[in-house]
C-alpha cells in the first residue's frame, strides 16, 4: 500500500495520569478503507488511545496525523469537524426524539430561522437509504432495536464526520443477526475508503470483520499484524503476555481431589450472565477460573456469593443446598468474597484500616454485638502485621493506601471472618511486585490449610502457579476444564482461542 | 495539650457558638442571668435550651438519615400529623400513656413508610421523603378535620410542653434524655459504624455483609420518632394541635443543624453532638433576632445571612484557602528572615 498515505497516523503517542502512565510510545496507521482492531485487554490502553484520537484527552508526547497534518482536537466535537466520529457501546442519541431529529440534532436544516422538519425528513430518509435502512425517520428512536439505533448512531457520525469512524464495542449488546447487519454497514463503509476503528472483545467478530489487528498491552504497542493468516493462539499470548514458556505449578496433593466437595454448583446460571455450569470445590483446593474480559468470570463469582441472584441450578454446601439469596446468606455459610472493583465494591474508603479490617466481622456479629475497642485493635493490628500491610498508622483511612496494601486489608477483613471458602476475583490486579508475591504465597498458605477458594485471575501463569483445577470460560459458557498435566498457560489459551460460536470445547 | 476529642473535633462549632451568644448578651444584657421561680430555672439561656427542643430533637434523626447518604424532609410534616393524632387521642379520653404511645406509634409508622421507600424500593431519598412531606400535612389536616383541635383541659399533656423537672422544662429534659440515649446506642453498639459504612459505600457494605436495608429501614424511623416526640411537644407547647403550621420549615432548620454540626451530607463519619451543637446555634440566633427587636419579617433574611457566613467559613474552598493563607505567610516569613540573612 505504498500509494497513499496514511489517513489516521498516530506517532510516539504518551499519555500519563497523576505521574501513573496510561500510554507509552504507541504508534498506530489506519489506511483508508481499513477496519482495524484494536485489542487488549483491561487497562491496555485502548480507550486511552481511542480518546487521544477523538479529542477526550490531551497526548502528553508525540503526534496525531490526519491525512498527513497534524492535528489538535481540542474536543470531541472538534475532532468530529475534523472528520472523527465515536460511535459508543451505549448509544448516544437521544431515545425520545425522532429518528430523523437524532441525525440532525444540532445541526437542523434552517428556514426563516426555524427547523425545515420536512427537508431534514427528507434528507433522514436518503442517508438511511444508503444504509440499506428503510424505516420511519418521524417516529421515535426508542421504538427501534438497538441495532438500528446503533446503526443511526454511525449514519450520524458518519455524516458529520467522514473519514474516520471508532466503533467502541459496538456489538456488545447485539444478537447473532444484529451483529450481521451492522457489519454488513460496516462492509460498506469501508468500501467507500473510510477508516474504521473497531473495539470488540470478541474474537471471532474480530476475524470476521477486521483487515488488520493492533494490539495493546499495558499502555504499550505490541504488534499490528494483518488479520489474515493470524493465528489464534499466537493474538490471545499477545493479549495476555504469555509465551508458551514453562509453567511453574505447586505439586499437588492427589488425596484432596478424592475429598468431598466443599461447594458443588449443579446447572448453576443466569440468563445473559453465564450459561449453567457444574463445579464442585473441595477443601485444600485451589479453582482458578480463566477466560477473556467479558467471558463470564465475574459473573460467576457473583451468583456464587448471592450477589446476582441464578435463574438456574443449585449450589449445595458440604452436600446441603443452600438457597444463596444474599451476600449475607453466603457469609453465613462461611463464604467470603474479595472483588475485582475494590474502589466501588470493597473499600469503604473514609473509614480507617482499623474500622475495614473488623468490617465483616462486626456485620457478621450483627449491630448488637459490637467488638470492642480493644478486641478491634487487636485484630487489626495482628493482620497488619500477618499480611504486612504498609500503613502508618491503623487508623488512616484506608483511601490513603496503595492499591496493593488496600487489597490486603480486604483479604484481612475476610480472613477475620474465619471463613470455609474464599472467592478472589483478580486478586493481584493493579498492585505492586511485592504485594503481588506476597498475596500469591497466602493463596498457597491458606489452601494447605485447608480453605477452599475460588480465584478468577487475567494472569495465566500465576493461575497455573497455585491451580488445583482450573476452568475456562468463553462468551459466558464453561468450555474446559483443565486438571493435573492439563494445567498449563498452553491449554488455558488454546481453550480460550478455540473457533465457534457454537461453543464446541477445544 | 491535653484537650479532649470531642472538643478539639467541635471547636468550630463552639466559637460560633459562642460569638452567637456574646451578641445575644450584647443585645440584651440580662442574657445570662438565670434566676429560679417556683423551682424551676428561669432565663434566655434556658429559654434556649427549651425552644430548641423540637429542632434538637429533629437533628438526632436527621443526623442518622443523612450519614447513610440520605435525607428526611417530612420530618416537619410527621410533627403535624403526631401533633394531630395526639390531640385527638387525648380530646377523645384516652389516657396520656395511651396517648403518648399511639403518637409514638404513628411516627415510627412514617419513618417505616419513608424507609421502606429508600431501603426496599430504592427511591432517592429526597424524593422519597418529599411525598410525606407534601402528603403529611393533608394527613394532620384530616385528622384534625380541618381545624385547630385544642386541650386546654388536658393538663397532662401539656405538661410536656411547659411542665418541669428537676427544675428544667421538660422538652429540655426530653431532648437531653433522647440525645443521650441515641449517642449511648449509637455508640455503644456497632450500630455507628456500620450507618457510616453504608454512607460512604452501600454497595461494599452489603457485600460485606452488612443488612443495608434493614439499617436504612432503622435510620428513617428513628427519624420518624424523634420527629413524633417533637411533634408532641410542640402540640403540647401551644394546646393544640395545628395541622397547616406545626413543624413548618422546621425540617431545614434541622438539615441546617446537622451540616452546621459538622457531618457532610454525602454521607458518612456523622457527630451527633454536632448536631445539637448546630441545633442550639440555630436557636440561640433565633432568640437573639427575636431579643434585638427586628421588624419579625428580617427574622428569616438574618438567620439566612448568618448560616451562610457560618457554611462559607466552613466551605472546603474557604478552608483551603485559610490553609494556603497560612502557608504563605509562613513562606513569605521565611523569605524575609532569609533577605535579612542576606543583608547581614
Amino acid at each position: 500500500m505504498a500509494n497513499a498515505q496514511p489517513l489516521l497516523s498516530v506517532r510516539g503517542v504518551s499519555k500519563a495520569f497523576l505521574g501513573v502512565s496510561a500510554l507509552e510510545n504507541v504508534d498506530f496507521t489506519l489506511k483508508a478503507g481499513e477496519v482495524h482492531a484494536l485489542l487488549g485487554e483491561n487497562g491496555a490502553g485502548k480507550s486511552t488511545l481511542i480518546k487521544i484520537i477523538t479529542g477526550a484527552y490531551r497526548r502528553d508526547e508525540g503526534e496525531v496525523l490526519l491525512e498527513g497534518t497534524p492535528i489538535f482536537p481540542r474536543d470531541v466535537v472538534d475532532a468530529q469537524k475534523l472528520g472523527i466520529g465515536t460511535v459508543y457501546q451505549e448509544v448516544n442519541l437521544l431515545t425520545n426524539l425522532t429518528v430523523a431529529e437524532n441525525l440532525f440534532l444540532g445541526r437542523e436544516p434552517k428556514r426563516f430561522g426555524l427547523t425545515d422538519v420536512r427537508e431534514m425528513n427528507r434528507r433522514s430518509r436518503a442517508i438511511l437509504d444508503t444504509y440499506g435502512l428503510n424505516i420511519d425517520v418521524t417516529a421515535p428512536l426508542a421504538n427501534f432495536s438497538v441495532a438500528i439505533q446503533q446503526v443511526v448512531a454511525i449514519a450520524r457520525a458518519v455524516d458529520i464526520s467522514g473519514k474516520v469512524l471508532v466503533l467502541d464495542e459496538p456489538t456488545a449488546s447485539l444478537d447473532a443477526h444484529e451483529v450481521e447487519m451492522l457489519f454488513a454497514v460496516v462492509r460498506q463503509l469501508r468500501e467507500r475508503g473510510m477508516g474504521i476503528i473497531f473495539i470488540s472483545h470478541f474474537l471471532d467478530q474480530v476475524y470476521d470483520i477486521a483487515d488488520t489487528i493492533t494490539v495493546l498491552r499495558n499502555g504499550r504497542l505490541i504488534d499490528t499484524v494483518p488479520v489474515a493468516g493470524l493465528d489464534r493462539l499466537k493474538l490471545v499470548s499477545m493479549m495476555l503476555g504469555r509465551q508458551l514458556e514453562a509453567d511453574v505449578k505447586r505439586t499437588i496433593d492427589p488425596n484432596t481431589a478424592k475429598a468431598e466437595p466443599l461447594v458443588s454448583l449443579r446447572g448453576l446460571g443466569k440468563r445473559g450472565n453465564i450459561d449453567p455450569l457444574d463445579l464442585d470445590i473441595r477443601q485444600g483446593e485451589v479453582v482458578g477460573i480463566a477466560g477473556l474480559l467479558g467471558s463470564g468470570r465475574t459473573e460467576t463469582a457473583q451468583l456464587v456469593f448471592g450477589i446476582e441472584r441464578a435463574d438456574s441450578g443449585t449450589i449445595s454446601v458440604a452436600g446441603t443446598p443452600v438457597n444463596m439469596s444474599s451476600p449475607r446468606k453466603a457469609i453465613s455459610h462461611g463464604f467470603a468474597f474479595c472483588p475485582e472493583d475494590r474502589k466501588t465494591d470493597g473499600i469503604v474508603g473514609d473509614l480507617s484500616v482499623r474500622e475495614n479490617i473488623i468490617f465483616a466481622l462486626q456485620a457478621q456479629r450483627g449491630w448488637m454485638r459490637p467488638l470492642s475497642r480493644s478486641e478491634q485493635e487487636a485484630l487489626a493490628d495482628r493482620y497488619i502485621a500477618a499480611l504486612d500491610i504498609r500503613t502508618s498508622d491503623r487508623e488512616k483511612p484506608i483511601k490513603f493506601l496503595s492499591g496493593g496494601n488496600q487489597q490486603k486489608v480486604l483479604l484481612a477483613r475476610w480472613l477475620a471472618t474465619n471463613p470455609r471458602f474464599l472467592i478472589l476475583d483478580e486478586p493481584t490486579r493493579g498492585i505492586d511486585v511485592g504485594a503481588h508475591a506476597e498475596i500469591i504465597r497466602l493463596i498457597i498458605d491458606l489452601c494447605e490449610r485447608g480453605m477452599a477458594l475460588l480465584v478468577i485471575s487475567s494472569e495465566l501463569g500465576e493461575l497455573v502457579g497455585y491451580s488445583s483445577r482450573i476452568i475456562v470460560l468463553r462468551d459466558r459458557k464453561m468450555v474446559s476444564e483443565l486438571t493435573g498435566d492439563e494445567i498449563s498457560t498452553e491449554h488455558i489459551m488454546k481453550a480460550i482461542a478455540s473457533h465457534g460460536a457454537t461453543g464446541e470445547a477445544a | 495539650m491535653a484537650v479532649p476529642t470531642i472538643v478539639r473535633e467541635r471547636t468550630p462549632q463552639i466559637i460560633v457558638l459562642a460569638v452567637i451568644l456574646a451578641l445575644n448578651a450584647i443585645i440584651s444584657p440580662g442574657f445570662f442571668s438565670i434566676e429560679i421561680q417556683n423551682d424551676r430555672l428561669y432565663g434566655s439561656l434556658i429559654d434556649v435550651l427549651n425552644r430548641g427542643a423540637p429542632v434538637t430533637l429533629l437533628a438526632i434523626g436527621m443526623t442518622l438519615v443523612i450519614a447513610t447518604k440520605g435525607i428526611d424532609l417530612s420530618v416537619g410534616a410527621v410533627m403535624a400529623i403526631v401533633g394531630a393524632v395526639a390531640a385527638s387521642l387525648i380530646t377523645s379520653g384516652y389516657s396520656l400513656p395511651a396517648t403518648l404511645a399511639g403518637a409514638l406509634f404513628v411516627g415510627l409508622a412514617c419513618g417505616l413508610w419513608n424507609g421502606a421507600l429508600v431501603a426496599l424500593l430504592d427511591i432517592q431519598p429526597i424524593i422519597a421523603t418529599l411525598i410525606l412531606m407534601v402528603a403529611g400535612r393533608g394527613i394532620a389536616q384530616l385528622i384534625t378535620e380541618g381545624v385547630i383541635l385544642t386541650f386546654n383541659d388536658k393538663p397532662e399533656l401539656i405538661f410536656v410542653g411547659s411542665g418541669s423537672f428537676l427544675s428544667l422544662p421538660m422538652p429540655v429534659i426530653i431532648w437531653i434524655f433522647v440525645a443521650i440515649l441515641a449517642i449511648l446506642v449509637v455508640r455503644r453498639s456497632a450500630l455507628g459504624l456500620l450507618i457510616e459504612a453504608i454512607g460512604v459505600n452501600r454497595r461494599a457494605s452489603t457485600l460485606s455483609g452488612v443488612n443495608s436495608r434493614v439499617i436504612l429501614l432503622a435510620v428513617y424511623a428513628v427519624s420518624g420518632l424523634c420527629a413524633a416526640t417533637a411533634g408532641v411537644i410542640a402540640a403540647a407547647d401551644i394546646k393544640g394541635a395545628d395541622a397547616n403550621n406545626a413543624g413548618l420549615w422546621l425540617e431545614m432548620d434541622a438539615i441546617l443543624a446537622v451540616v452546621i454540626g459538622g457531618t457532610s451530607l454525602l454521607g458518612g463519619r456523622f457527630s451527633l453532638v454536632g448536631s445539637l451543637m448546630g441545633a442550639m446555634i440555630i436557636q440561640s440566633l433565633n432568640t437573639g433576632i427575636l431579643l434585638a427587636g427586628f421588624p419579625p419579617e428580617f427574622n428569616l433574611i438574618i438567620k439566612a445571612a448568618i448560616i451562610l457566613i457560618i457554611l462559607i467559613v466552613q466551605s472546603p474552598a474557604s478552608q483551603a484557602a485559610m490553609a494556603n493563607f497560612r502557608a504563605s505567610r509562613q513562606t513569605v516569613a521565611i523569605k524575609t528572615e532569609s533577605r535579612e540573612h542576606a543583608a547581614r
